[in-house]
């Protein structure tokens, strides 16, 4: 599962992390998703536990999911995600790699491939807390 | 805020002994050609991963005829073909045009070297679009240890564009494997890239060159498929 390949992300990147800033037990991570990644929850919450016992952690993981946002370079007309109309195979490939929705979507006002992602995308580690003991 | 997919990119890459990517200043000097060739070449012995990020022309998948797709298991495992791990933008927009912009093209790449399971490689060969652009910077940023080997003609117009890569390379302490100096007919410019660079070698005109395109081990027999076995092994 391609959530496996993004939980070890977020386990690994959280344990160097609290290494650089000495903390020896992290007790929570905020997590922000962006909502063009399509995770599927279960199983990507499923695999953070399942490396955080690999790893020896014990820590709360808070997941937000960020909308997409999306804006037209060309006529500014901005717009979510969800306002695509994808085939399910398209959804899969966003899913995998979320910039080839340059190659399926359109701005749906004047129907130009010349957009940008505001935000949206990405696994990101908003904070990390813990103990230093 | 931390993006916690470039934390696991080197882990990802840990079992990979040596990352090459395959560059030039210039378009149309034969790079994906010569790209999939060394990774055939290198193929014969070694573990092999072949990697296109080439985002606005893929082509290495015609070359090296890569039908089969990649698994879903733990991230994605690349398809193996011609004993070649191969992993390409080409397996999520297909046939469609990928319009990607700067900070887009530095997302794709991190998010491919993020799910791509190479596992163990002797060589990982990097197929480079032309330029200086993200993607270069993306592998000096991204793989520390990655080295390049750049191609040439013997035109002028390609090596003074070539040049200038060299140069960036070169002030960035990036390590430079050498030149290849491709579509030599009869001029070479051995000498001029010598001036300025480790030379690999030569790669002859080969007129029937495309009509082994899809078919790696003819690819191999072929003139242009001997030069190239000739360089891989000096790398």
């Amino acid at each position: 599962m391609h959530e496996w390949a993004l939980a070890e992300a977020v386990i690994k990147t959280a344990i160097e992390k609290a290494k650089e800033h000495k903390i020896k037990k992290i007790n929570e991570i905020d997590l922000k998703i962006g909502e063009m990644q399509d995770i599927e929850m279960d199983i990507f919450k499923f695999a953070l536990d399942e490396l955080m016992k690999e790893y020896g952690m014990e820590a709360k993981v808070n997941i937000t999911i960020q909308k997409t946002r999306l804006r037209c370079n060309v006529c500014n007309h901005e717009w979510n995600f969800d306002e695509f109309e994808l085939t399910e195979e398209e959804k899969e490939f966003v899913h995998f790699l979320p910039e080839s929705i340059f190659s399926y979507a359109r701005c749906p006002k004047c129907g130009s491939q010349y957009f940008e992602i505001i935000e949206g995308r990405g696994v990101w580690i908003e904070a990390i807390r813990g103990n230093d003991d | 805020m931390i993006d916690a997919r470039i934390g696991v990119i080197e882990e990802r890459l840990k079992n990979v002994k040596r990352i090459i990517a395959v560059s030039s200043g210039k378009g149309g000097v034969g790079k994906s050609m010569v790209s999939a060739a060394i990774a055939l070449a290198l193929a014969k012995k070694y573990k092999v991963g072949l990697l296109d990020l080439d985002f606005y022309g893929p082509s290495t998948h015609l070359i090296i005829n890569a039908n089969e797709k990649p698994v879903e298991k733990n991230g994605i495992l690349p398809p193996i073909i011609d004993n070649i791990k191969f992993m390409s933008i080409i397996y999520f927009t297909e046939e469609n045009p990928a319009p990607l912009k700067g900070k887009d093209i530095i997302n794709a790449i991190i998010e491919l070297l993020a799910i791509t399971i190479w596992d163990e490689l002797d060589f990982l060969i990097i197929d480079m679009p032309p330029g200086m652009g993200e993607e270069v910077m993306a592998i000096i940023k991204f793989m520390k240890n990655a080295e390049f080997i750049v191609v040439t003609t013997p035109s002028i117009l390609s090596w003074e564009t070539v040049k200038k890569l060299l140069i960036f390379l070169k002030e960035n302490k990036c390590n430079v494997v050498g030149v290849i100096e491709n579509m030599v007919i009869e001029k070479s410019i051995e000498n001029e890239i010598k001036k300025i660079s480790n030379y690999l070698g030569k790669i002859g005109f080969d007129e029937n060159v495309e009509n082994c395109i899809g078919e790696p081990s003819k690819l191999l027999e072929s003139k242009f498929g001997k030069d190239v076995e000739k360089i891989a092994v000096k790398i």
